[in-house]
C-alpha cells in the first residue's frame, strides 16, 4: 500500500500568494474571536470554586440552581457533565467567604434536596494565584519561542528559524482563536496542550527544513531555484507528514472519544493544533522562509571549505 | 552491513530486561494494609511492636497476610478491605494514641520484585483521590510578631539598665522608635540594646534624642522562612491525627505549603485539624501524697487535674493544678540541645512578658515540678515536667536531665507545634472522589489502549514487517516509560497518562521517518542492505532535531508549569528520551536481526514500493 504516489513536484510555492491570504483571515478572525468574546478561562485562571457531584437518578438543574443561589456569592453556573447524573456548579470566589466553608454548605443544601447526591471533585482557587498562572503560563509560552528559535538558529539558520516560530505562533493563536469561538473552557490542562502543540509544530517545521537543507547539498538540485528545491522537499515528506500527524491525530482522538471530561479540553486543542500544525509547516513556514530569502549559499557554507580542500 | 557487534545486542537485550522488570509491579494490583508508624523518636516502632501487634491480631481472630517492619514504619496486609478495617479497629485499641496508625495500599507484587525496589508508580491525588490544599502563610503577621517581641525585649532591657524612656514606637512594618531623654540616656541605650539584640541595625538621633532600630533584611528573611518550617512542623503533627498513610506537606516557593492528604475523603475533618489551634500551657504539678492517692483512686479533688504523661519508660498519671500560668503565646522557641554536663536538653525562648512570669513563678516554687501541657482538641498531655532548680530569669529556659537526645527533640516538637508561628490561609483547594480517581485511571488506560491499537494496525499492514518492527519499538518505549516512571517514583497524574499516549503518538514519527526514507532509497533503485543503511542514517539527523525541539517546549514547561501543567511535562520530557532510544536502537536492533544476517536481501517488507513510470 502507498497512499502517496506523486510523480511530479507539486508547486506548493506558486501557491503561497493563496495560503498567505487564507492564513492572514483565519488568523485574523482568530484575533478578533479572542478580544471580541475572550477566553473561557477556567476556575484555576481566575479564582472561585467548582464543584463536581453525581446523583443515582437524572440531576433537576433548576432545582439545583434555586438551592445553591439561596447561599447568595453572586453568579452560579450549573450545568450537565457529560450525562444528566453528573452536575457541575461554579461559584465566583468572594472575600471573606471561605472556601472549604463554601464547599460544605453547598453539599449540605444539595443533601436536603436529595440525600443520594454524592461529591465528586472540588476545586478552589484563591485569586491570587490564578494571576500567576496566566503569568507563568505566558512566560512558558514565550520561553519556548525563544528556546525554538536559538535552537534552529544555530542548526538551520535565522531566516528559517523565524518563520518556523512565526507559522508556530499562527497554530497557537488560531487554537486559541477556536477556544473563544466556541466558548471552550481553557484550563491549565488545556495550556500544556497548546505549549506541546508549539513543541510538535515545530518539529513538522524542521523535518521539512531539513529536507530543503539535504537538497541544496545534492548535485541534482545544482541548477534549481529556491523555490523548486522546497517544492521537492515537501513532495518528499509529503507520506510521512502524513502518516506520522495520522498516527498522533488517532492517539489524540482516542483521548476525546475516551479519555472523559477531563481530558476534553486537552484533545480538542490538540486535534485543532495538529490540523494547523500541517497547514502551517507546509504552507505558511516555507513560503515565509522563501519570502525572507533563504537561499543556497545561507544553507550550505559550512561545506563550502571542504570543497576546496578536495579540489 | 546491517550488523550490531555482540555488546550493541547485549546492552539492548539488558535495557529492554530491566525495563521489563520495572514495568512487571504495575500489573500486580494493590491489597488492602493498615500502617503503623510513630511521630516520637521514643517510642520507637521495631520488632518488640511487631510482636505485640502479632499477639493482638490472634487474639480478636484476625489473619494478616504479612507483616513487616519497612524503615520507621510497621505495615500488616489484609485480604480485604472489611478485615483491614476490624484489624485497625483492634491495633488501635491495643496501641491506644501513642503511634500513628492509618489505612493504606500496598503494591500486590511478589517480594522479589519489592526486594529490587520495583515498585508501582506513583499516582497522583486525581488517580487515586483525596484532597489537596495549597496553603499561604502570612509572613506580615510573622514579621508582625517579632516587632511586638522586640518592643517588649527593649522595654525589659531598659527597665533593668535602668535608663529612663519615653514612647515607643511602630513605624512601618520593621522598625521601632525610641524616644530617649537626652544624648546620654541615648548613648546608652544604644550601647546597652546593641549588646541584646544583634539581629537589628541602630540609628541614633541627636537631635531629637530618638533611637530608631531596624530589622535586617537576613533578619526578615529568617523569620519568614522560621515561620514557614514552624507551620511546617505543625501541620505534619495535625495531618499525623488524620491517620493519613503517605501524607505530603511540603514547602512550595517562599511563603507557600501544599499539603496533600490521599485518600482522605472527609474534607471537613481534614480542613478544621489543618486550622486548629493549640495551645501550650504551664501549669504547677500537686506532688502531694495524699492528693494523688485520692486522684488515682478516681476523686480528683477540685481545682485539680489528672492527666497522662508520656515518657520512655511508658505513660504515667500526674495530678496538675488547673490554673493556667503561662500559655504557648510567649513562647518564642524550643531547641534540642546540651546543656554543661553535656546531658540532651531543651532550650526554650520565652518573650518579655514571659520571662518575668517565668522568673516570679520559679522564685515562688523553688523545689516543686511545673509541668508543660499541650492542649488540642480539648485534649490534655504532659509534654514534660520538670523540677525547679533554682530561680530563672531572663527568659531563657533549659530543661534538662532524665532526658536521651532522642526525647529532648520530641518535646522541643511539641512546644513548638503548640501554635502556629502566623496565620495561614487555603488559597487553593482540590478535592477528588475515590470513584472518581478510579474512573480516570480507567479513561487514561483506555484512550492509551485503543490509540496504541488503532496505530499497530496501521503501521503492521501500511509497512508489513517494518511496521511491526515499529510497533515492537513502540511498546519497549512504553515499557521504558512505565519503568523509568516507577523508578523515578515520579507522581502520575492524569495529564501525566494523556503525556503517555500523546508521546507514543509522536514517538511513532521517527519510526515513519525512517519508514519512508528507506522506501525513497528502494524507489531510487537502491539495493535493500544499502536501503536499510542509508534510511536510518539520513532519518537520525531529522530525528534529533525535532526531538530536540520538542524537549524544549516539555522543558519550559517542566520550569514554569505547576500543577496538572507539570505532571504533563515530567512524563513528556522522559517519553521524548526513551523514545529517541527506542526508535533508533531498539528498531534498528531488531530489522539487523531479521534483515541483516541475509547475505543477498533481494527484497524487504516495507509495504509496497511504488515506482512513477518515467523513471
Amino acid at each position: 500500500m502507498e497512499f502517496f504516489r506523486i510523480k511530479r513536484d507539486i508547486p506548493f510555492m506558486s501557491y503561497g500568494k493563496l495560503t498567505t491570504t487564507i492564513s492572514l483571515v483565519t488568523f485574523i478572525l482568530a484575533v478578533v474571536f479572542l478580544f471580541t468574546k475572550g477566553l473561557n478561562l477556567s476556575v484555576e485562571f481566575t479564582g472561585g470554586t467548582v464543584m463536581e457531584v453525581q446523583y443515582q437518578q437524572a440531576a433537576n438543574l433548576g432545582d439545583i440552581r434555586h438551592r445553591v443561589e439561596a447561599l447568595k456569592v453572586g453568579e452560579v453556573q450549573v450545568q450537565s457533565l457529560g450525562t444528566s447524573r453528573d452536575v457541575l456548579i461554579r461559584l465566583p470566589s468572594k472575600a471573606g467567604v471561605s472556601s472549604a466553608k463554601l464547599s460544605e454548605q453547598v453539599m449540605g443544601l444539595l443533601k436536603a434536596g436529595d440525600a443520594s447526591v454524592q461529591l465528586r471533585k472540588v476545586e478552589f482557587v484563591g485569586p491570587s494565584v490564578g494571576e500567576e498562572l496566566v503569568s507563568s503560563g505566558l512566560t512558558a509560552i514565550l520561553l519556548v519561542c525563544v528556546g525554538i528559535v536559538i535552537y534552529l538558529a544555530i542548526r538551520f539558520e535565522w531566516r528559517l528559524a523565524l518563520s518556523a516560530i512565526i507559522a508556530n505562533m499562527h497554530d497557537v493563536v488560531i487554537i486559541l482563536g477556536c477556544f473563544a469561538l466556541f466558548q471552550w473552557e481553557f484550563s491549565l490542562t488545556v495550556l500544556a496542550g497548546v505549549l506541546a502543540v508549539l513543541g510538535y509544530s515545530v518539529n513538522e517545521s524542521v523535518v521539512v527544513f531539513d529536507r530543503i537543507r539535504e537538497n541544496f547539498r545534492r548535485p541534482a538540485m545544482r541548477g534549481k531555484s529556491t523555490a523548486e528545491v522546497i517544492d521537492n522537499a515537501i513532495t518528499a515528506t509529503m507520506s510521512r507528514t502524513f502518516i506520522t500527524h495520522g498516527s498522533t491525530e488517532t492517539m489524540v482522538l482516542s483521548m476525546l472519544l475516551f479519555g472523559g471530561p477531563a481530558l476534553h479540553g486537552f484533545a480538542m486543542a490538540l486535534t485543532i493544533g495538529i490540523v494547523f500544525g500541517i497547514y502551517s509547516s507546509v504552507l505558511v513556514a516555507s513560503p515565509l522562509a522563501l519570502a525572507l530569502g533563504t537561499t543556497r549559499e545561507h544553507m550550505v557554507k559550512v561545506v563550502k571549505p571542504k570543497e576546496e580542500a578536495v579540489v | 552491513m546491517n550488523r550490531f557487534p555482540i555488546w550493541k545486542y547485549l546492552l539492548i537485550a539488558l535495557v529492554l530486561i530491566t525495563a521489563t522488570i520495572y514495568t512487571l509491579p504495575n500489573f500486580f494490583g494493590e491489597t488492602p494494609a493498615v500502617q503503623i508508624s510513630s511521630t516520637r523518636q521514643s517510642t520507637p516502632v521495631d520488632t518488640a511492636l511487631m510482636a505485640r501487634i502479632e499477639t493482638t491480631l490472634k487474639q480478636q481472630g484476625i489473619a494478616p497476610l504479612g507483616i513487616f517492619l519497612d524503615g520507621t514504619s510497621l505495615k500488616v496486609r489484609f485480604k480485604d478491605p472489611d478485615t483491614q478495617i476490624k484489624a485497625r479497629d483492634a491495633i488501635q485499641q491495643a496501641l491506644g494514641d501513642t503511634y500513628i496508625i492509618a489505612l493504606n495500599l500496598l503494591p500486590a507484587s511478589p517480594e522479589w520484585l519489592t526486594r529490587l525496589h520495583a515498585n508501582p508508580m506513583f499516582l497522583g491525588l486525581d488517580l487515586r483521590g483525596g484532597v489537596h490544599f495549597l496553603l499561604e502563610v502570612d509572613m506580615k503577621a510573622a514579621v508582625e510578631k517579632t516587632m511586638e517581641r522586640y518592643a517588649g525585649d527593649v522595654r525589659r532591657e531598659l527597665k533593668a539598665a535602668k535608663i529612663r524612656y519615653g514612647a515607643i514606637k511602630r513605624l512601618g512594618d520593621t522598625t521601632l522608635e525610641v524616644q530617649l531623654r537626652d544624648a546620654e540616656t541615648l548613648k546608652a541605650a544604644a550601647d546597652k540594646l546593641a549588646r541584646t539584640l544583634p539581629s537589628v541595625t541602630f540609628t541614633s538621633n541627636d537631635a531629637n534624642f530618638r533611637l530608631t532600630l531596624t530589622l535586617k533584611p537576613e533578619e526578615i528573611t529568617r523569620i519568614q522562612s522560621d515561620a514557614v518550617k514552624q507551620n511546617i512542623t505543625t501541620l505534619h503533627n495535625r495531618v499525623n491525627e488524620l491517620g493519613v498513610a503517605e501524607p505530603v506537606i511540603q514547602q512550595a516557593g517562599p511563603s507557600r505549603i501544599v499539603v496533600q492528604l490521599p485518600g482522605v475523603q472527609d474534607t471537613a475533618k481534614a480542613k478544621d485539624i489543618l486550622g486548629r489551634t493549640a495551645t501550650l500551657q504551664v501549669r504547677m504539678v500537686e506532688d502531694d501524697q495524699g492528693k494523688v492517692a485520692e486522684a488515682l483512686a478516681g476523686n480528683t479533688p477540685a481545682g485539680y487535674e489528672l492527666l497522662d504523661e508520656a515518657t520512655s519508660r511508658g505513660t504515667s498519671k500526674i495530678l496538675l493544678k488547673k490554673d493556667v500560668e503561662l500559655t504557648g503565646d510567649n513562647i518564642n522557641s524550643a531547641q534540642p540541645g546540651f546543656d554543661q554536663n553535656g546531658g540532651a536538653s531543651v532550650d526554650i525562648g520565652l518573650d518579655s512578658t514571659g520571662a518575668e512570669i517565668f522568673r516570679t513563678l520559679t522564685a515562688e516554687n523553688i523545689g516543686k515540678r511545673m509541668a508543660m501541657v499541650l492542649v488540642e482538641k480539648n485534649r490534655s498531655e504532659v509534654v514534660t515536667a520538670p523540677v525547679i532548680r533554682s530561680e530563672i530569669g531572663g527568659g531563657r529556659v533549659q530543661i534538662s536531665g532524665s532526658m536521651n537526645p532522642a526525647e529532648a527533640n520530641d518535646v522541643a516538637l511539641l512546644l513548638r507545634a503548640g501554635s502556629l508561628a502566623a496565620p495561614m490561609n487555603i488559597i487553593e483547594e482540590r478535592t477528588i472522589g475515590p470513584s472518581l480517581g478510579k474512573e480516570n485511571i480507567e479513561k487514561g488506560f483506555h484512550s492509551t489502549l485503543w490509540g496504541f491499537a488503532a496505530i499497530a494496525v496501521f503501521m503492521a499492514i501500511y509497512y508489513g514487517v517494518f511496521g511491526v518492527i515499529s510497533v515492537i519499538s513502540l511498546a519497549a518505549n512504553l515499557f521504558m516509560l512505565v519503568a523509568l516512571l516507577s523508578m523515578l517514583q515520579a507522581t502520575l497524574t492524569l495529564p501525566g497518562i494523556a503525556a503517555i499516549a500523546l508521546t507514543l503518538g509522536m514517538a511513532i514519527d521517527a519510526n515513519v521517518l525512517i519508514n519512508e526514507r528507506i522506501r525513497e532509497e528502494l524507489r531510487n533503485g537502491v539495493p535493500p542492505q544499502s536501503a536499510i543503511q542509508a534510511g536510518y542514517g539520513h532519518a537520525w539527523a531529522t530525528i534529533l532535531d525535532s526531538n530536540v525541539t520538542t524537549l524544549i517546549a516539555g522543558l519550559a514547561l517542566l520550569i514554569f508549569g505547576s500543577g496538572p501543567v507539570r505532571g504533563f511535562a515530567v512524563v513528556h520530557c522522559l517519553g521524548i528520551m526513551t523514545s529517541m532510544f527506542s526508535a533508533v536502537l531498539v528498531s534498528r536492533a531488531v530489522v539487523n536481526l531479521w534483515y541483516g544476517r541475509r547475505r543477498r536481501l533481494t527484497s524487504v517488507s516495507i509495504g509496497q514500493v511504488w515506482k512513477p513510470e518515467n523513471k
